[in-house]
């Protein structure tokens, strides 16, 4: 194991908030991305009135 | 036909002096603003002066390009050119000719007398012209394009900017780097060439590009 | 056995084909999310140069990578959908510009964010960075330009216009960029420089990417499912949804 602690492993070499900084932003976006995926997909199945969100994936 | 719609288009813009004269004086605000802002010190004004100029001239060129095709439309001319047999591409080009005689040649016949205000060498101010002359039409070129795509469109002054404006950022880069090149002692030559090949390009992109546009855009 | 592959090129059968679709390739990108994000963090061996903000590159890189790719991508569906009325294919190509979008400020945010160790500033006027800020406006400008129209098929049309005049002009921009860079003497360290990089760090950085590849792929189908539905809303085919009857 590269790193002596679980601590190391978050301080980056004293570059933690740089590295943890990038990666936590990026989990946002993406988060974000699919919440607004979410919000979309629901304002258009009820603007459709569906009932069954199972329906509407194709599956039986 | 592109001189009678050239023709045609500038006896417009005579009838309606004040528009031209709008841009002229915007660019001419805007150059005067930025001693204000950022101080009168003769060497930082020199240095800072050839790209004031140029984002001033895309700027003025940009707020023009709604007058392009607008009034046509309003009026339906635009649909009958639309529906003539004459060749869109050619109409186009006319159009962008016109206006760029009518925004571009006055901004880079202003262009000197506002680099004197910059501090600017003799040289410096004929390379600072020549550019403008070399990267006007481009403007004209790309943003006919722009106003094209935005025809009618809610709120298309500020769309427009964002779908141009990058779009301006080689002619702004190579304008300006011709002339701290010549300030610099070294030669521009090689900016000057590919601000004619860019020109070149876009003559021959622009009007199609323009004339499908227009067609998407009428419908 | 041949398929007919325009079969799929239909928006309703596109719509149950990705649908069918997006599990795998959910899976796939939480596998090469976990097994790149492992190699990133834990088999990568520390950098002599730049220490562990290096660790940065493995979302600097793939999302760079992706903002470019997916432009092209999407200026290439806008393009097939202008020349051969092909209405899918618009659908598909809108559908991919929030997430290139998302890429190019990924970008530019990590760019910062280990520019700023490095370079010791936030922000560098560097020709990749630069052309990935251009890139970034070329994407909302596209989105703009689409969310400014409402007649769905002119957007469809004015979209690939302004998308295939952005991809005619990327590598003017990136070249006049890079022109424009080394005549103001910018920054002198590259952030991907390193000529022999080692084996983790390279084969970290591509299963990234690979993941941020599926990623992608899941986002563009799920939107554009939900771009086709609201499309297609007054057609039999989702009436029939609505109702069930539909498988």
């Amino acid at each position: 194991m590269k790193w002596e602690s679980v601590s190391d492993f978050f301080a980056m070499g004293g570059y933690g908030l740089y590295v943890w900084g990038s990666y936590l932003v990026a989990m946002f976006c993406i988060i974000g991305e699919i919440i607004l995926i979410r919000i979309r997909k629901r304002t258009l199945y009820k603007h459709l009135g569906l009932r069954k969100r199972s329906i509407l994936r194709g599956e039986k | 036909m592109i001189w009678w719609i050239i023709k045609r288009d500038l006896l417009l813009a005579m009838r309606r002096r004040s528009d031209m004269l709008t841009t002229l004086f915007f660019f001419i605000i805007v150059v005067s603003l930025f001693p204000l802002g950022v101080g009168p010190e003769a060497n930082m004004l020199r240095m800072m002066a050839s790209g004031v100029v140029w984002v001033a001239a895309l700027l003025a060129s940009m707020l023009s390009l709604g007058r392009m095709f607008s009034s046509d439309y309003a009026d339906g001319t635009l649909e009958q050119m639309l529906l003539s047999p004459v060749s869109l591409s050619a109409l186009v080009m006319g159009k962008t000719i016109s206006h760029w005689l009518v925004t571009g040649i006055p901004l880079v016949l202003m262009a000197p007398i506002l680099g004197i205000q910059y501090d600017l060498s003799v040289e410096a101010l004929v390379v600072l012209t020549l550019s403008l002359l070399l990267g006007t039409p481009v403007l004209s070129l790309i943003g006919a394009i722009g106003a094209a795509l935005t025809l009618g469109l809610r709120g298309g002054g500020v769309l427009v900017s964002i779908l141009v404006l990058p779009l301006y950022i080689p002619v702004l880069i190579f304008g300006t780097g011709a002339v701290e090149a010549s300030t610099a002692g070294m030669g521009f030559g090689a900016h000057f060439s590919i601000l004619g090949a860019v020109l070149l390009v876009s003559i021959v992109f622009s009007p199609w590009a323009t004339a499908a546009s227009l067609r998407i855009s009428m419908g | 056995m041949t398929i007919n592959w325009f079969k799929y090129a239909s928006p309703a059968s596109f719509y149950f084909l990705a649908g069918r679709m997006i599990p795998y390739f959910s899976v796939a990108t939480i596998i090469f999310l976990i097994a790149g994000l492992y190699i990133a963090f834990f088999s990568a061996p520390t950098d002599f140069q730049q220490g562990e903000a290096y660790r940065i590159i493995f979302i600097h890189v793939p999302a760079a990578w992706m903002s470019m790719f997916l432009y092209v991508i999407m200026a290439f569906w806008a393009g097939v959908g202008l020349a051969f009325n092909t209405r899918l294919s618009s659908m598909v190509a809108s559908a991919i510009a929030p997430t290139g979008a998302m890429f190019a400020f990924l970008a530019l945010w990590t760019g910062a964010w280990w520019g700023k160790p490095m370079w010791g500033t936030w922000w560098v006027w560097d020709a990749r960075l630069t052309s990935e800020l251009i890139l970034f406006f070329l994407y909302i400008g596209f989105m703009s330009l689409q969310a400014a129209i409402d007649d769905p098929r002119r957007a469809d049309k004015a979209g690939a216009v302004i998308a295939l005049v952005g991809v005619v002009n990327v590598p003017i921009i990136y070249f006049s960029v890079q022109w424009w860079n080394t005549l103001h003497q910018g920054a002198s360290v590259s952030l991907v420089q390193s000529p022999k990089m080692a084996t983790a760090m390279l084969s970290g950085m591509l299963i990234m990417s690979l993941a941020a590849w599926m990623y992608a792929i899941v986002m563009v189908l799920i939107r554009s499912r939900l771009i086709i539905l609201e499309r297609e809303r007054h057609t039999a085919w989702v009436s029939e949804l609505k109702e069930g009857v539909l498988e």
